[in-house]
């Protein structure tokens, strides 16, 4: 398997894709000429041609763009829209809330919208609040998408190609601070399936639920937890956040008893507040403690260096919630 | 001193003093359409007062000369797309009213199987893209339309309806700069009712001709006609329609209008912001009347002609509601049925209590 980064996987997705397939274009702000703002499409303008239909820069008008997409796909494209970040795509709310999940049920299934809207969410570093939001609760809230959030390069080339694929609209949401790191990719075609969650990490203690960034501050934390307590954490990452594969957390909460769910986005509403909810009503019997959370802090984020370090969740946040279930906390 | 720049690309529609040079076939179609939509929304209302229709019901009384204008001189192979006042669109481009009609009921029949209501019709085989009612939500989506087209290098066109409203918002100037600059094959149709729900647009638009809105943009034709009359409407939307389909080119054409009725069912048809008297002398332009006159004078259809016509289409509509009345309920056990194309698994694991 080679090793390559999770920009790289994601290139290699979109290149493989739309090769395979020629209804498949990309658009979105800097994709093409510039080389992607983050580099996830460099190279592709020049790979097809130099044919701005398949990659197409848009301007700055990301409602605009998006609906344009929505209607590409309504005609039978399968467009990929990038939001240079997920912040921006708060001024297409109307296209992919409105119109890309709703089409399909309005026109009684005659019309389905195959579009893949990606690019990155999450705070990186010091961008402040218009900057660093996570729209995974905002976007998983709403039936009729899909959405998507790969922690590693192989699920993010397998989770994207299966995005392209898909004949629903499909949210995937990447990371800004996970663009850099590698991880082992297969040489063959493959494709991760939407709606699976992953066994990142086996254990038989307490089980931590997590996605995208948050899947290396579980493990991180799994390892310190080894080390400290001589404790094994079970690390399940969910990766698609609609559907939730709640039946792998489940399988996982019967085995260990305890559950810790982290998410990088705020607290109420979250993903997390979800995966406890499945949880006590489905595994009530089987836990052993409350379900602990942990989210980014209930505020936006501020710009500070070290204000941010406390709003962002780590892995000490994690132990500490690990603990607390395991009862470790206690006097 | 700044100065109001030139305005491009305005176009005079054809002179249409010889009928467009349509057959007398066509003319009839023309007006028969006219008058199937003005009976279908009396009809409409009828049953929204009688509890049939629910949610919100916009009626078109008065504006039918643009849809019959716009909609007709498309090819079976081009799109239409529009806003929420949709039901004589979606007539016009050819949805059986019967199927129109079990729509607002909620039925099964319904040409959006009772998922859309008055404000969501759609028809694949007819290319009829809905019925959208985010104001210029639809006007970008209409421009990928156009993009598909030239993905593949087609000669379609895509037919973008909406109202006055929409000229302000800025989904409209999105997609209007991406449809210029990308040169997408979209005729934009604004029907100017000038009013926004209860405001005047002119109270709230800085531009005193919409048209001019389109003037800012290369590539794009704009026209101003008057939307009372089919034959100007008609002559407008084909010269962009050709332009279109030749050039690869966007247009947009504004069509002064007016509703006779209230925004919708839910609001007066006057009130504190327009007079009694000011609907009433608009009804004495009336697009129907205007044009039944128009095709007597010029000898294609007699009065009797008119008056069978308005028998047929009246039955029609009865027909149409018969059907609907007949038509079943959807079953609450196909309530996930629609909302993903493919199997979606869990999606009714929290059901909470249903």
């Amino acid at each position: 398997m080679a090793v390559i980064t999770y920009r790289e996987a994601l290139n290699q997705a979109l290149r493989e894709e739309m090769e395979r397939d020629e209804s498949v274009f990309l658009m979105g702000e800097e994709v093409g000429e510039y080389d992607g703002a983050y580099k996830v499409s460099k190279g592709l303008l020049d790979h097809f041609d130099g044919n701005e239909w398949r990659v197409r820069d848009t301007p700055i008008a990301e409602n605009g763009f998006a609906a344009i997409g929505v209607g590409a796909a309504m005609a039978g494209l399968r467009p990929i829209v990038e939001f240079m970040t997920f912040n921006f795509s708060l001024l297409a709310f109307d296209a992919v809330v409105n119109s890309a999940a709703k089409i399909h049920q309005m026109s009684g299934g005659q019309f389905n919208v195959p579009i893949v809207f990606r690019g990155p969410g999450g705070a990186a570093i010091q961008l402040a609040a218009q900057h660093s939001q996570v729209p995974d609760a905002w976007y998983s809230h709403v039936p009729g998408l899909k959405v998507v959030a790969p922690a590693t390069p192989k699920d993010a080339k397998g989770l994207l190609k299966s995005a392209v694929r898909d004949d629903d609209p499909v949210v995937m949401i990447e990371g800004e601070l996970l663009y850099n790191i590698k991880g082992e990719v297969p040489e063959e075609e493959y494709l991760v399936p939407i709606g699976k969650a992953e066994v990142k990490r086996e254990g038989t203690d307490l089980t931590i639920v997590a996605h995208s960034k948050m899947v290396h501050q579980a493990l991180q934390a799994a390892d310190t937890l080894e080390e400290k307590h001589d404790l094994r954490a079970e690390v399940v990452d969910l990766r698609t956040l609609r559907p939730l594969d709640i039946d792998t957390v489940l399988e996982s909460v019967r085995k260990t008893n305890r559950v810790v769910v982290v998410e990088e986005g705020w607290p109420q509403g979250g993903i997390g507040a979800q995966v406890a909810d499945d949880v006590q009503r489905e595994a009530f019997d089987w836990l052993d403690a409350p379900v602990a959370r942990v989210a980014g802090l209930d505020v936006p984020m501020p710009y500070a260096r070290n204000l941010e370090k406390q709003v962002f969740p780590d892995a000490k946040h994690v132990v500490r919630a690990a603990e607390h279930v395991c009862y470790l906390d206690q006097d | 001193m700044a100065t109001k720049s030139e305005k491009k690309t305005k176009a005079d529609p054809k002179e249409e003093a010889d009928l467009l040079g349509l057959d007398e076939e066509e003319l009839r179609r023309l007006l028969r359409l006219m008058m199937l939509g003005r009976r279908f929304e009396e009809k409409a209302a009828e049953a929204y007062q009688t509890g049939k229709i629910g949610g919100f019901c916009h009626l078109y009384m008065g504006q039918e000369a643009v849809a019959a204008g716009a909609i007709t001189p498309l090819r079976d192979d081009d799109h239409v797309i529009t806003a929420y006042r949709d039901h004589v669109q979606a007539i016009v481009r050819g949805i059986d009213p019967k199927a129109v009609m079990a729509e607002l009921y909620g039925r099964v029949d319904g040409c959006s199987k009772g998922q859309g209501g008055s404000m969501h019709m759609f028809d694949r085989s007819l290319n009829f893209m809905g019925g959208h009612a985010i104001v210029g939500s639809h006007v970008p989506i209409a421009a990928g339309v156009g993009y598909a087209i030239r993905y593949r290098g087609g000669d379609q066109v895509c037919l973008c309806l909406f109202g006055d409203s929409v000229v302000n918002g800025g989904p409209f100037h999105e997609a209007f700069n991406m449809a210029a600059k990308f040169e997408l094959p979209v005729v934009y149709v604004c029907e100017n009712n000038s009013y926004g729900m209860g405001t005047d647009i002119s109270r709230v638009a800085a531009v005193e001709d919409l048209a001019d809105r389109a003037c800012a943009y290369e590539n794009m034709a704009s026209y101003s006609v008057d939307g009372m009359d089919v034959l100007a409407v008609r002559g407008a939307v084909q010269e962009a329609i050709d332009r279109a389909r030749e050039e690869h080119l966007p247009a947009f054409i504004e069509a002064h209008c007016y509703r006779y009725m209230g925004h919708s069912m839910a609001d007066p048809a006057h009130g504190t912001y327009r007079s009694r008297e000011e609907v009433e002398e608009h009804r004495q332009d009336d697009p129907i009347l205007t044009f039944r006159r128009r095709l007597i004078d010029a000898g294609v259809v007699s009065e009797e002609d008119y008056d069978a016509m308005d028998r047929e289409v009246i039955e029609e509509v009865e027909q149409a509601a018969e059907f609907a009345e007949q038509s079943p309920k959807p079953d609450f056990g196909d309530i996930y049925e629609y909302v993903y194309s493919g199997e979606y698994p869990d999606i009714d694991r929290r059901d909470a209590w249903r």
